[in-house]
């Protein structure tokens, strides 16, 4: 077994994946940014925590456990690298940094699991503090049981938007407001698709009941109009259209927002994988074959971090990838062949479902078009709409990368992970051409900002000053 | 379209984009033809160092001009290409780069580049920031930095408010003379005529000069670069080690918003073929270390984002500037070797004074193509082939 395997992320595609492969013998590299195993959506609170797995994850606390236990099983069988990040990727070679520590560590098979973050569309005020996404006010309240602020307002749409909100109520935290800018109608569409997974379906409606019986105002089909404060105050309160175009108020001091996820391609990107256009979904995907194999031989990608189905999904989608490895390097698996077919069998259900809560909680590609010249669009560098939609008009930069040079969206520390998707529909609104036609940011190392104290563990010598 | 000019530029760069606009304003019809998009490729990608020290001897003369177009390139240009005359000094860790820092300040003084060479206790009340291996620096106070993503691209729009034709997507297949001038053909049949054409094609320079008849030995490398998050603007000057020691020749320049771009270090190899070049991460780690030694306190900041693009190098790293020695009508620039983009404009109101009038008071001599026929006869490698042997 002489294969040198690395696999990213411990969330639930990575432990899954780890797992099918010391199932076959191989001793796989895990390398993880969290400080515990778990990913995002099972993520473990911190030592010293008490909090029991019913109150942190839910109707999700039996997954949950077994993840955790699943992996905690693997740990002598592994290497484990926790609060490491990947940084770059070079043919066969990861370069990871722990700390202030360097190192190369070498692969003949890549399982990337990099996860999702929350899909973000600008509003006017987003940048003031108090601004959170839905998934950073969620893992507040995981990790450390702390709520983003004392009379919160959820906005957006998708899945995230009432599990966030219904687990702040449940954890004692007020919720000024659910606004929800898709319709029954989107929902309505949906529904056959979503019949793909009636169980899922039904623990949606469970949360909605959640917020009804804690009388959580909900709005539906709202226009998002301005996140209000002050760069002293923060945000003070939310102002949206409803459904019937009038003005809504809403006090508070703290907001989440989001519009479902969006993969976290950047390393499948340095690794050289081949993106796509998803016309239904508006952003460009690595492609992979339904195994999970990259254009790029012995780079495998996994669960959310390639397509957002969910972490039931990345699961099967982390040990089909594993499997699909193993076979590519000629190791033996018990019993890989049914495996195979039943867990490719399985995805293609929750592909559907997928599809259905995409037509449930459309993204609202036309704010892009709408939103007022100064409101910021790229947070890190602050740039606005109207910053961006100059250089469209008076420096034709029409394509993403030369919409960025002239402009910096994106080219700060975020690498327009948080502005990208919406940059590129203000691009393509003001050129009044197709989104797929604007392109997509080239991805550029490091994943994240990578302090300047690094040093490489092989070499150690330096002058020191 | 108007498919006929007095002069052709092949390249958009700072050189072709400054030429077109030079040759503009001297009212002359240019037509540009750019692969790509204008100042996409070594120009758009580079340091950004608006610097004449440490520059051949040879170069000083153009490089003066170029200062003085960024000088006027707001008032030129009508925009902001974020010219910044805040300074340029060199500084070194060895004794006889020392020794040299006086030689070349004293030769230089000659050519109209005034620097100062300071050293020891008063070098570090001046920079308190450098590390205790510095051992003297020498600063230009006329020198400084811009953004080269925005220099080129408004060169060129620019020209192109003066008449200019600029072409981009226009890949430059085939160059030819013929009665009266010259035929260039483009990818997808598109046919171009001139009586004179400038071939400022960077790293794809070689492939259109072997046409020609004129190949040089041209290799194509990506500069390592990086920049950090932003943190109070406190480093006016732009500063880079002197050292014959490539592993130790970085160099940095902070812009008044609060980024730090970083650069240096051994270069790697790019691709021509593909027109792309990353940074090696090894590169990047190696950087950290030099940086750390230069200015210590750089050492709790984070590089947010690395780049890299494709450069065009020669053997003696001096560019080729001026005629064909083989063919009349025709003009060279590129292989700037790391060095172009500060006199880049200046390289551009040279060539457009040549072949608008025949003759330029600047010696072009030293960057002759002719010294590439005398050393390598009969060399006929492309630029790709050689990067990647």
């Amino acid at each position: 077994m002489a294969a040198n395997v690395v696999v990213i992320g411990a969330g639930p595609a990575g432990v899954r994946a780890a797992q099918a492969l010391v199932e076959a013998g191989v001793r796989p590299v895990v390398i993880d940014e969290g400080r515990r195993d778990g990913g995002q959506i099972y993520r473990r609170q911190p030592d010293g925590f008490t909090r029991s797995y019913e109150t942190l994850y839910g109707t999700e606390a039996g997954r949950a456990k077994a993840l955790h236990r699943d992996f905690d099983a693997l740990r002598t069988r592994i290497d484990y690298l926790p609060e490491t990040l990947v940084w770059n990727i070079e043919p066969n070679a990861v370069h990871v940094a722990s700390g202030t520590r360097h190192r190369k560590i070498a692969f003949d098979a890549l399982i990337i699991c990099s996860g999702a973050t929350d899909r973000l569309m600008p509003v006017p005020g987003w940048h003031h503090a108090g601004a959170y996404s839905l998934g950073g006010a969620q893992v507040a309240l995981k990790s450390q049981g702390c709520a983003i602020g004392a009379r919160t307002v959820m906005m957006g749409a998708g899945p995230l938007l009432y599990l966030v909100a219904a687990q702040y109520v449940k954890a004692g935290a007020t919720v000024s407001a659910v606004l929800d800018t898709s319709t029954l109608a989107d929902r309505v569409r949906a529904l056959p698709q979503l019949l793909a997974m009636p169980s899922t379906l039904k623990k949606g409606v469970a949360l909605m009941n959640v917020l009804r019986r804690a009388g959580v105002p909900v709005h539906r089909g709202v226009t998002p109009v301005a996140i209000e404060g002050t760069a002293q105050e923060g945000v003070t309160s939310v102002r949206v259209k409803d459904a019937n175009g009038a003005t809504l108020h809403v006090p508070c001091d703290a907001v989440a927002l989001g519009y479902h996820l969006r993969s976290e391609t950047q390393l499948a990107d340095l690794a050289g994988c081949e993106f796509r256009f998803d016309r239904a979904l508006r952003q460009w995907l690595p492609a992979t074959d339904q195994d999970g194999r990259s254009s790029v031989r012995g780079i495998y990608l996994a669960g959310d971090g390639v397509r957002v189905r969910g972490a039931d999904a990345a699961e099967r989608a982390g040990r089909l990838a594993a499997l699909a490895a193993l076979k590519d390097a000629g190791i033996a698996h018990v019993g890989a062949a049914a495996d195979i077919t039943r867990l490719r069998a399985q995805l293609h259900r929750f592909t559907r479902f997928a599809a259905g809560l995409r037509t449930a909680f459309p993204w609202p590609a036309r704010f892009a078009a709408a939103l007022p010249d100064e409101t910021v669009v790229c947070r890190c560098e602050a740039i606005t709409a109207g910053e961006l939609r100059r250089v469209v008009n008076e420096m034709g930069a029409k394509e993403a990368n030369r919409a960025k040079a002239f402009s910096r969206v994106g080219m700060g520390r975020c690498q327009g992970r948080f502005c990208a998707h919406a940059g590129a529909e203000v691009i393509a609104a003001e050129a009044r051409i197709p989104l797929e036609a604007v392109g997509r940011l080239r991805g550029q190392a490091p994943v994240k900002p990578l302090p300047m104290a690094l040093a490489s563990q092989q070499s150690e010598k330096e002058t020191t000053a | 379209m108007n498919e006929r000019a007095d002069v052709i530029v092949i390249g958009g760069g700072i050189v072709g984009t400054t030429t077109a606009f030079f040759l503009s304003r001297r009212k002359r019809s240019v037509i540009l033809l750019e692969r790509g998009l204008t100042g996409q490729q070594a120009s758009g990608v580079n340091f950004g160092g608006v610097r004449r020290q440490g520059r051949a001897l040879s170069q000083l003369a153009m490089s003066n001009r170029a200062l003085e177009t960024w000088r006027r390139s707001r008032e030129l240009l009508g925009e902001d290409v974020e010219f910044l005359p805040s300074g340029h000094t060199r500084v070194c860790y060895h004794a006889h780069d020392a020794d040299y820092f006086h030689r070349y300040a004293a030769d230089a003084r000659a050519y109209g580049l005034d620097l100062e060479v300071i050293e020891g206790a008063a070098m570090f009340r001046r920079f308190p920031f450098l590390g205790r291996d510095v051992l003297a620096a020498s600063s230009s106070a006329l020198d400084g930095h811009a953004n080269p993503r925005l220099a080129a691209p408004a060169f060129g729009r620019a020209a192109g408010r003066l008449g200019a034709s600029i072409v981009e997507n226009a890949e430059v297949l085939r160059v030819e003379k013929e009665a009266g001038g010259f035929r260039v053909e483009c990818a997808g049949g598109r046919i171009y005529r001139s009586g004179q054409v400038l071939i400022c094609a960077g790293a794809w320079a070689n492939a259109l000069s072997t046409q020609l008849g004129e190949p040089v030995p041209l290799v194509a490398r990506g500069p390592q670069m990086a920049v950090t998050e932003p943190v109070p603007y406190v480093f006016k000057w732009s500063m880079g080690v002197y050292t014959s020691v490539k592993e130790e020749s970085v160099y940095f320049r902070q812009i008044p918003r609060g980024n730090i771009v970083l650069g240096g270090g051994a270069p790697r190899p790019a691709d021509a073929a593909t027109r792309r070049a990353s940074v090696l991460p090894a590169n990047t780690v190696a950087q950290m270390a030099q940086f750390r030694r230069m200015v210590p306190a750089l050492g709790a900041l984070h590089v947010i984002r690395v780049w890299s693009g494709v450069e065009s190098y020669l053997p003696d790293s001096e560019p080729v500037i001026g005629p064909s020695s083989k063919v009349d009508g025709l003009f060279y620039a590129f292989g700037f070797s790391g060095s172009g983009f500060q006199i880049g404009p200046g390289v551009g109101e040279t060539l457009a004074e040549l072949l608008d009038t025949g003759s330029t008071p600047i010696d072009l001599a030293p960057f002759s193509i002719a010294r590439f026929q005398r050393t390598a006869p009969g060399r006929t490698e492309s630029a790709t082939s050689e990067i990647s042997s």
